[in-house]
């Protein structure tokens, strides 16, 4: 390989690089230079770097084919240090930067020295289209092995090991109009539309705003494209309604013209991004833009002709060649050889050969062509060579020569004697392809079109596409129809907005022949003797591989693609689809259209996670809720238990007397003991609350609420039991009358949001006839369960409430206040003891906890935290909705027929279900309690339950735990169990196989372990 | 990411702003208990799921909390109108036969086309757009 320091390849003038500048980067560990200006690519190749990575499949050499988002080999893995590694970056699309550290992403040990390619050689005959699914089918358990061999070799980059240093942005926009790309019919279309007054987006994902114009050979307005482009620009940036956005990717097209976009802010000037005013900036920014209008200005991507080794470094598309030279000023060889299908790609020759290198010929696929650039290639003494194609490239690390013969494109065959011409350099063009894959993500399917030899978009009502992007090539006319989409949509976006042709700048026009409809070249040899002949050169697939495929019975083109791995990846079929689908065609025998196409998935080109997580990272991520005490917990040293996106207290670990800290059982049992001996005070805060008013208030909670609330008085308080229309239970908690036509329901602590949503769909789509309203209390109230023997002797000294037990009665609510400030004090429990449940406004909450404390110091007021608490419940057989049950049990299921008004008057929610016939049938799995045989076991939460321990495997489940504590008060472990017909079988065992082999034996028991009567909560 | 138009915010909101609720005009049974079982579960369980024209229910979720009715081309995902609840869809199966025939008249118009449940709703969204 030809590789130097000095820039060989680099012409002394023109072009759009600063040569004042020297900028200095390293790939697979040499030290390269290049000019602000270049990209990667351009750089690599001004260098003389032929071989930037080992193929995917077979590990065969590639090099750089491409200028553009197109690129399928020179994907690079970037980053100097561990913390900026940046994988799957193309080297055409990276602009260089001083510093700048890549390195191949294939090619293992490195691309130069790639074991691998012993089995390209020898093992490509073994490695046939739908290798993965033939051959690593078995055995299964070797699949693990395999796919770690695979993925080392495949090398699909890696990512970093250290967190990225680098901040990351979104935003959202609004505008009229979005503009995507900013060539000649992106920029007309703009200009045209900021002039009639819309709010115009113009984005662009290329260093510099112009496509095409860049390195054109035409004149606008007879001066070179570049001043017309210059002066367009500064005339878009003179309109105060137009944003422009370089180097921003649209990447995708998700319903109603809302297109997201990554703009990349500092990847061209650093490793990470640099500081402003002591402020990093973002890295990338993602555009969430929600446009009136869509206009799809993308260009096309040129196609290449699939001959033998077309893969081997020095095989190039023609517009590359161009671009190379003439934005870049780099002639990537010596030596060329063209081989095209149309004329426009003339231009890389004429290119060539005004850098100063030899051009070898010409080869044309037509046998007579006929057109301003062919009689000037002519007129430049470049041979042209009629009627023929270049069918096979030699050369193994580098083109060393191009075979070329007449061929007979109809009936596919080589017709004539085949030269070899010596060259380092083929370049193809198989004509264009419209870049169609925004248009294709609206869902909107493309057309074949014969004139222009590529499918053309269809688009969605409102999204228009313009210029190459719909098949439209030449330049005066990209600039007009650009110009009439940008009206257009104006004049749909209700501006005045007229085509004035003065406007337009004037292009000579040029005549160009009709060109052939050339995609594989036919070989001396068949398709599958051939020298392999790529089509998608990223995913190693071949020709030969589609042939094989439709050989073996696959006629789908979508099957075809999954089967061979065509246009997979980072991707998605740029240069490779079309030439794939005329394949399959031809083995097929049916035309393009016939054969159909793939379409295109967001993303266009790869999205950086950071830009897609942008600062939902970290603390943002998701939001945590606290309570009013959240303070106090902390300074407290408690746990915290996530419940939804809540933060709750789980134990308050204390020290130990010999200076240790708590284990999560030591603090729970001395929680436990406090509340069943002393008093015990949980922060309850979290409960959803929903305040219920109007005069239909009770007749709408007896619908939706199992029991009866016809007869509850104000100042009482019920427990209340919620199913789905399918019977199921879906929550519960209780609900307090506050006045005649004024509720007061609590919900579970996860449920808060989806209850309220329930109680307005039953509402809204059910019942609006009646008067009633919901509104979400949750955070306005702050509530702290006071429960123990001691809880009343605790709480008479800071109220004014009258607790006498007569007085106030279990399951009754009173106002009044603690601590001085109004309060709403409920007698309810949720552990079986005397219980006050004190809500107070959420911005009082902390005075009245720390008056509690103040004054509850000689009771020995205990916090308890969430554990505790499921510890105390489940003891008293009160159920946690979705941890007892899960949506698939219904109340009398848990025993609690008592809490179901068979005899309500109006059909309420649930009722119906009730008596289906699955609802009614033996064998159901019923809530029970467990006391495992082994006092000191405590059962795994989940552990399925069998009756019969010795059945053969698998054995039938019977059930399974739903909640399991150690009982400091039983000095026990207990459960809680779904087994099947529980209800009649009190008193028999079940056993609890485990994994490690061990077999528990459970007496099935009541559900109520501690006070079965329920006395000591009415005291 | 659809662009829905609230009934009764009358206003274009993104669609972070609402829930799905599944499939619209699904009455419940006025005496559920002179249903079969198998009414029952026709009424619990099954759904339509059409290839073009469907009328679902959509929530306001952190809107004006809402519920109300979108008809939505589930092949090109089309909003054509939204509507309040109670109120009956005025686009149905035959719209499609329709736009097919007008088809390039509207590509040519552009234009969301998002209809509102009344005239008033309609030139509100016209008027968004302006």
């Amino acid at each position: 390989m030809s590789q130097t320091a000095s820039q060989s390849n680099r012409l002394a003038q023109g072009g759009q690089v600063d040569r004042t500048q020297t900028l200095t980067f390293t790939f697979n560990g040499r030290s390269y230079t290049g000019h602000p200006g270049d990209t990667l690519a351009s750089a690599l190749l001004a260098n003389g770097v032929d071989l930037v990575n080992r193929s995917f499949k077979y590990s065969r050499p590639r090099g750089i084919v491409a200028a553009g988002a197109e690129e399928p080999n020179a994907v690079v893995q970037l980053g100097a240090t561990e913390a900026t590694q940046v994988p799957n970056v193309r080297a055409t699309q990276q602009a260089l930067y001083d510093g700048l550290v890549a390195c191949s992403t294939n090619g293992w040990p490195d691309a130069q020295r790639d074991i691998m390619r012993w089995v390209g050689k020898l093992g490509s005959p073994f490695m046939p289209p739908g290798f993965y699914y033939k051959t690593f089918m078995a055995p299964a358990s070797m699949w693990m092995t395999y796919e770690k061999y695979i993925r080392k070799t495949a090398g699909l980059g890696r990512s970093p090991t250290q967190p990225d240093p680098d901040i990351y942005d979104h935003m959202h926009r609004h505008c009229d109009l979005l503009v995507v790309g900013a060539g000649p019919a992106g920029l007309s279309a703009a200009l045209a539309a900021a002039r009639a007054g819309a709010r115009v987006i113009l984005a662009d994902e290329q260093e510099t705003m112009g496509g095409s114009l860049l390195d054109t050979r035409e004149t606008l307005d007879d001066q070179p494209a570049a001043q017309w482009l210059k002066t367009t620009l500064a005339a878009l940036a003179e309109h105060d309604n137009v944003t422009l956005l370089p180097r921003t990717t649209a990447h995708g097209y998700h319903d109603h013209h809302f297109v997201t976009l990554h703009e990349r802010r500092t990847e061209h000037l650093g490793d990470s991004a640099p500081s402003q005013d002591g402020h990093r900036q973002a890295r990338s920014r993602l555009h969430r833009v929600r446009a009136g209008q869509v206009i799809l200005a993308t260009g096309a991507h040129e196609r290449p002709l699939v001959y033998a080794n077309n893969d081997v470094p020095g095989n190039l598309l023609a517009g590359a060649v161009s671009t190379y030279i003439r934005r870049y000023v780099v002639v990537p060889g010596q030596k060329l050889v063209l081989s095209t299908s149309n004329d426009h790609a003339y231009r890389a020759a004429l290119d060539w050969q005004e850098a100063g290198r030899e051009v070898a010929a010409i080869v044309d696929a037509r046998p007579a062509p006929q057109g301003d650039l062919v009689t000037q290639a002519k007129a430049a003494g470049i041979r042209v060579i009629t009627g023929s194609a270049v069918i096979e490239a030699k050369g193994a690390q580098r083109v060393s020569a191009a075979r070329v013969a007449a061929i007979d494109v109809d009936t596919f065959t080589v017709t004539g004697k085949v030269e070899t011409l010596e060259c380092d350099t083929i370049a193809s063009s198989g004509g264009y392809s419209p870049v169609i894959h925004l248009a294709s993500h609206t869902g909107a399917r493309p057309v074949w079109s014969d004139d222009i030899i590529g499918f053309v978009p269809t688009t969605v009502a409102g999204v228009t596409a313009t210029g190459g992007a719909h098949g439209v090539y030449p330049l005066g006319e990209v600039l007009a129809d650009g110009v009439e989409a940008g009206v257009n949509a104006a004049t749909a976006l209700g501006f005045d907005a007229t085509v004035n042709d003065a406007d337009l700048p004037h292009v000579e026009p040029r005549h160009e022949g009709p060109a052939c409809a050339l995609f594989q070249v036919p070989h001396e040899k068949t398709t599958l003797r051939a020298p392999k002949q790529f089509v998608d050169l990223q995913n190693d697939v071949t020709a030969g591989a589609i042939e094989v495929a439709t050989l073996e019975g696959f006629e789908s083109i979508e099957h075809v693609k999954r089967y061979t791995a065509m246009g997979f990846g980072t991707d998605q079929g740029k240069l490779g689809n079309i030439n794939g689908m005329a394949v399959a065609a031809r083995c097929l025998g049916q035309s393009i259209p016939e054969t159909g196409t793939t379409v295109f998935r967001p993303n266009y080109t790869p999205v950086t996670f950071g830009a897609v997580v942008g600062r939902h990272c970290r603390e943002l991520f998701d939001p945590e809720r606290y309570t009013p005490m959240q303070a106090w917990h902390v300074a407290q040293g408690a746990e915290f238990e996530d419940v939804g996106q809540w933060k709750r207290p789980w134990y308050y670990p204390r020290k130990r007397t010999d200076g240790g800290i708590e284990s999560m059982a030591e603090a729970v049992a001395r929680e436990c003991r406090a509340v069943r001996e002393g008093v015990g005070i949980l922060d309850a805060s979290t409960l959803g609350k929903i305040d219920i008013q109007g005069a239909d208030a009770r007749e709408f909670l007896g619908r939706i609420y199992t029991n009866k609330w016809q007869k509850l008085a104000p100042g009482r308080v019920r427990y209340g039991l919620m199913c789905g229309d399918d019977g199921m239970v879906m929550d519960d908690g209780t609900t307090s009358c506050l006045a005649e036509n004024h509720f007061l329901m609590t919900t579970t602590t996860g449920n808060a949001a989806p209850v309220l949503e329930w109680l307005e769909l039953w509402h809204q789509t059910e019942w609006p006839e009646l008067e009633v309203y919901f509104n979400s209390v949750t955070d306005h109230w702050a509530t702290m369960t006071v429960t123990g023997p001691e809880a009343r002797k605790l709480l008479t000294d800071l109220t004014d409430i009258d607790l006498d037990r007569e007085a106030f009665k279990f399951m009754d609510w009173r106002e009044g206040h603690v601590a001085g400030v109004p309060a709403r004090v409920f007698r309810i429990s949720f552990t079986g003891e005397l219980a006050f449940e004190i809500n107070v406004q959420a911005h009082y909450a902390m005075h009245v906890w720390e008056a509690l404390f103040a004054h509850g110091d000689k009771y020995n007021l205990t916090p308890y935290g969430t554990e505790t608490m499921h510890v105390l419940r489940a003891e008293k057989g009160f159920i946690i909705v979705g941890q007892d049950t899960d949506g698939s049990v219904t109340p009398e299921d848990l025993g609690m027929h008592w809490a179901i008004g068979y005899d309500k008057p109006f059909p309420w929610v649930g009722k119906r279900a009730l008596t289906r016939s699955d609802t009614r049938r033996e064998g159901r799995k019923h809530l029970v309690g467990l006391k495992p045989k082994d006092a000191s076991v405590v059962l795994e939460e989940g552990a399925p339950i069998v009756f019969d321990p010795k059945h053969a495997i698998p054995m039938p489940m019977a059930g399974h735990v739903t909640s399991s504590y150690y009982s400091p008060t039983l000095e026990s472990g207990f459960a809680l169990a779904v087994v099947k017909g529980g209800h009649q079988r009190m008193g028999e065992s079940v056993y609890l196989p485990m994994a490690d082999g061990r077999v528990h034996e459970a007496e099935i028991v009541g559900t109520q372990f501690v006070d079965p009567k329920g006395e000591r909560q009415h005291v | 990411m659809f662009h829905i138009y609230c009934p009764y915010c009358e206003e274009l909101r993104e669609e972070e702003e609402f829930h799905p609720k599944g499939q619209a005009h699904i009455a419940r049974p006025e005496e559920p208990d002179a249903c079969s079982d198998e009414e029952w579960g026709d009424y619990l369980f099954f759904r339509d799921n059409p290839r073009g024209i469907h009328h679902e229910m959509w929530l306001h979720a952190v809107g004006c909390r809402k519920f109300f009715n979108i008809t939505r081309n589930t092949v090109s995902y089309e909003i054509l109108e939204t509507y309040r609840m109670g109120e009956q869809p005025t686009v149905g199966a035959e719209h499609l036969a329709r736009e097919e025939k007008t088809a390039s008249v509207q590509a040519a118009e552009g234009g969301q086309q998002t209809v509102g449940a009344s005239d008033a709703a309609l030139a509100s969204v016209k008027g968004a757009q302006a």
